[in-house]
């Protein structure tokens, strides 16, 4: 046999049984414990937690190992991976098919689990072994799937000699890192979920609650941010298309548990603050992770053909629903029963940063509405009459535009409203200076941008007012006008997070707006047949093609043309767009050639030869298109800060933990 | 203002929010979905012009033709009728002769379809016979193997 360490793969497949055995004891023994109020069984839950992990892990590792070592003998290896394969794809094409992917799905479950255990010392032991518990609940579903249905760990009895190779499009290392980023953002909310289910079934919910849930709602939305804005650079710069997002419905999947995880995160706030909007915020905690199972379900049931339906198997299909429609049903129905005994909480006038924020979630979760029927439209439709429509692009701009338009004009008021009763003329006036400067700059950018857009200054007008409104709050807390330069400086330098965070967010979501109406107002794009040696005026540039070249890769053999990128005769760029051939599958894939110029960029595609030499090339332009995806990280960074802001505070006896360990070591030494 | 007070006008807005996103939801339901219908179903019963199609079917074999421009042309089959395509742009990587494709676009008042975007299939799998008769022995031989379905 030429695979030493085969028994490696046995070794995980008990693991995972194992991790399935003790994930049923972890969903009974606390929560028995909890109900029953004895310490000894709630005590069982970090450690359950710990296991569970561990196991998981070690199951992961072991399939991870087969793929670096290239055991063919195991079925899902030589289905999804070659010997040729540069190493990081080897590593990444773990996730890269069905069974893989749920395995990690599952590993980042119980890894959140074991967070809980690790950072929850200060939980209530019963809230903590509570949720613990119904984390074990949702690790035992999916164990079950992994072990049942979607074994990764199944062998072939005469191993082959080479692998079948990991689709082409999916040996990027964009789609290396998306899955994983995803996934915890995906996954971090069913730890908000069992929090909220901990929190029904015992009946308690304070503003308590929403200060210890609110790091993980953030650090969730932290990575599901990071992982749709990485998914969408994927598509953009590897389909070719030149297109960002196309509201496939795989995008969608993982954008509405976004859209209803912004709620979330924004009721949780008020509801730590001012011990209001508990209910709201609890069924939005299950909202959002029922979206979560339902974009799994999409994703990898096969409902939907894509880059992401790996196999279609109705077997499986039907699991996932099955798992999908218990837990959305049992915490339904949990929170039907137990939130009308929930206690009232604190009063708050329309008009203040309460009636603000609940502005807020009303618009997102409408606006997830509209997405969530336009995703699922087709699929009912089709399954009831038997007619096949497809719901795209034009329907969602039509219907989720407007919806957002709102959100962002009252974003800014709502950072400068008070508590429980704002004076709204009073932030009008404290907005007037954001207000002038944004009619200014959107008219100055509409005309600099030229071609008199009306429509385009108008949302232009929306962006900027969400980038200036966020940004005024800051500049009129420093005060630099009546306190000069030097204090302004320290001033800036200490407000506080919140503040910080909030015009970061907001910031994030200003730019990443101004980034969509330029691109989609102003981009072009053109489709041309280019000779060897021809130059041709593509708007401002100058485009040459030079002729192309063969190159060989690690594991394909591509060509590679060769363009020059020129404007008013001043050499900018080299642009190599390729048409690889991978050598173990035969299948083709193009790779596109992109130039940033500040925040624009270029993007150039090739296709087909023509007979006479040519090749057909598309060139687009993409004014300040990258702001979509800087707005994303700015967003993810405001959100940070709020994260490590609550972890000080959550931590208030961990400073002194640590000083009393340090005074230990000083006493040692 | 009193709970009460509170809550039904905070209903009235939620009201009127949902309502204006019904109608927008309806309205872009009438004119911005797209059909997926098959050759037969384009020739038996042409659609409007202005009506967006999803086309569906083999790229018939033979049917390819490419000039000098950008512009390509072939013909898309269901094994009973089939439809002209025009396209502008570059192919996806998996188009060929043979192959199942998604074009969208528009009939127009020739019949001919024209496409603004056409998609392959990304999920094709390739596999010698050897490959494959040893997969079905070993009973993990799945349907969606077969080569171009």
């Amino acid at each position: 046999m030429p695979y030493e360490n085969s028994m490696i793969i046995e070794l995980g497949h008990y693991a995972l049984i194992l991790a399935l055995v003790v994930s049923a004891l972890q969903s009974v023994l606390p929560v028995w414990g909890a109900l029953k109020h004895d310490t000894r069984l709630t005590a069982t839950a970090p450690t359950l937690a710990y296991l569970s992990f561990a196991l998981v892990l070690l199951a992961f590792l072991a399939l991870t190992h087969a793929y670096i070592t290239s055991d063919f003998s195991v079925f899902n290896v030589f289905e999804n991976s070659h010997t040729d394969k540069p190493l990081i794809y080897k590593i990444s094409g773990v996730w890269g098919n069905h069974e893989g992917s749920i395995l990690l799905w599952v590993l980042i479950l119980v890894l959140f689990g074991a967070l809980v255990a690790a950072f929850g010392k200060n939980l209530p032991a019963e809230l903590k072994a509570t949720t613990l518990g119904t984390q074990g609940w949702v690790s035992f579903a999916f164990l079950l799937f992994v072990v049942t249905a979607s074994n990764p760990f199944l062998r072939l009895e005469q191993p082959p000699v080479q692998g079948q190779d990991l689709n082409p499009m999916l040996q990027d290392i964009g789609l290396a890192i998306h899955p994983p980023l995803l996934y915890i953002g995906y996954v971090g909310f069913s730890i908000v979920f069992s929090f909220a289910s901990a929190a029904l079934l015992l009946g308690r919910l304070d503003a308590a609650w929403a200060r210890w849930v609110r790091p993980w709602v953030l650090a969730s939305w932290i990575f599901l941010t990071l992982g749709i804005a990485m998914g969408s650079y994927w598509a953009y710069y590897e389909l070719g298309w030149g297109g960002w997002w196309f509201w496939d419905p795989v995008e969608n999947a993982s954008f509405m548990p976004w859209l209803t995880g912004t709620a979330l995160m924004h009721s949780a706030l008020v509801m730590e603050k001012r011990d209001s909007l508990k209910v709201w915020t609890v069924f939005l905690a299950i909202v959002t992770f029922s979206l979560s199972l339902l974009g799994t379900f999409l994703v990898r049931s096969g409902v939907l053909t894509s880059v992401h339906a790996f196999a279609v198997d109705p077997a499986r299909g039907i699991f996932i629903l099955t798992i999908l429609i218990i837990f959305i049903c049992g915490s339904l129905a949990l929170f039907a029963m137990r939130a009308p005994l929930l206690r009232k909480g604190g009063i708050f006038a329309p008009i203040s940063r309460e009636g603000a924020l609940v502005m807020n979630n009303l618009f997102l979760t409408t606006a997830t509405a509209a997405v969530f029927f336009g995703t699922l439209y087709p699929l009912i439709l089709e399954a009831a009459t038997g007619d096949k429509i497809s719901v795209g692009a034009p329907f969602f701009n039509l219907t989720f535009a407007p919806i957002m338009v709102p959100v962002l004009i009252m974003m800014p008021f709502g950072q400068l409203l008070a508590w429980k009763r704002g004076d709204l003329w009073g932030v009008t006036q404290r907005l007037t200076g954001a207000f002038v400067l944004t009619l200014l700059s959107a008219i100055a950018l509409g005309w600099w941008m030229g071609g008199n857009h009306i429509f385009a200054v108008i949302g232009f007008g929306f962006a900027l007012w969400a980038i200036f409104g966020s940004l005024w709050e800051i500049w009129d807390r420093v005060q630099l006008k009546k306190v000069g330069p030097v204090r302004a400086w320290k001033r800036f330098w200490g407000l506080p997070k919140t503040v910080w965070s909030t015009a970061l967010g907001h910031l994030g979501i200003g730019l990443t707006a101004l980034g969509i109406v330029t691109t989609s107002v102003y981009e072009t794009e053109t489709v041309l047949v280019m000779k060897p040696g021809e130059t041709r005026q593509i708007g401002e540039y100058d485009v040459t093609y030079k002729g192309n070249r063969d190159h060989e890769g690690p594991n394909y053999v591509e060509r590679v043309a060769y363009f020059d990128l020129k404007q008013d005769n001043k050499f900018l760029h080299e642009m190599a767009p390729t048409k690889r051939v991978y050598n173990a599958s035969g299948r083709p894939m193009s790779e596109t050639s992109i130039v940033s110029f500040g925040f624009s960029q270029v993007y150039f595609a090739v296709g087909d030869e023509t007979e006479d030499g040519g090749i057909v090339t598309r060139i687009y332009h993409k004014p300040l298109i990258l702001l979509i995806w800087i707005g994303c990280l700015v967003m993810s960074l405001g959100g940070f800060i709020g994260m490590i802001d609550r972890r000080l505070r959550v931590g208030a006896p961990k400073p002194a933990q640590k000083q009393r360990k340090k005074q230990q070591q000083g006493a040692a030494a | 203002m009193t709970r009460k007070q509170r809550r039904l006008s905070l209903i009235a807005v939620a009201g009127v929010v949902l309502a204006c996103a019904t109608a927008l939801v309806l309205y872009a339901l009438k004119g911005e979905v797209s059909f997926f219908l098959d050759p037969s179903q384009i020739v038996t019963n042409r659609p409007a012009p202005d009506q967006r199609i999803r086309l569906g079917g083999l790229v018939e074999t033979g049917s390819v033709k490419r000039d000098q421009g950008e512009t390509i042309e072939f013909r898309v089959t269901d094994g009973e009728q089939e439809v002209a395509v025009t396209f502008t742009g570059i192919l996806p990587d998996l188009f060929r002769e043979g192959q199942g494709i998604v074009a969208e676009g528009y009939v127009n008042p020739q019949g001919v379809f024209v496409a603004d975007q056409v998609l392959a299939k990304h999920d094709e799998n390739y596999m010698p016979k050897e490959v494959a008769d040893s997969l079905k022995k070993q009973g993990h031989w799945k349907d969606e193997y077969q080569n171009g379905s």
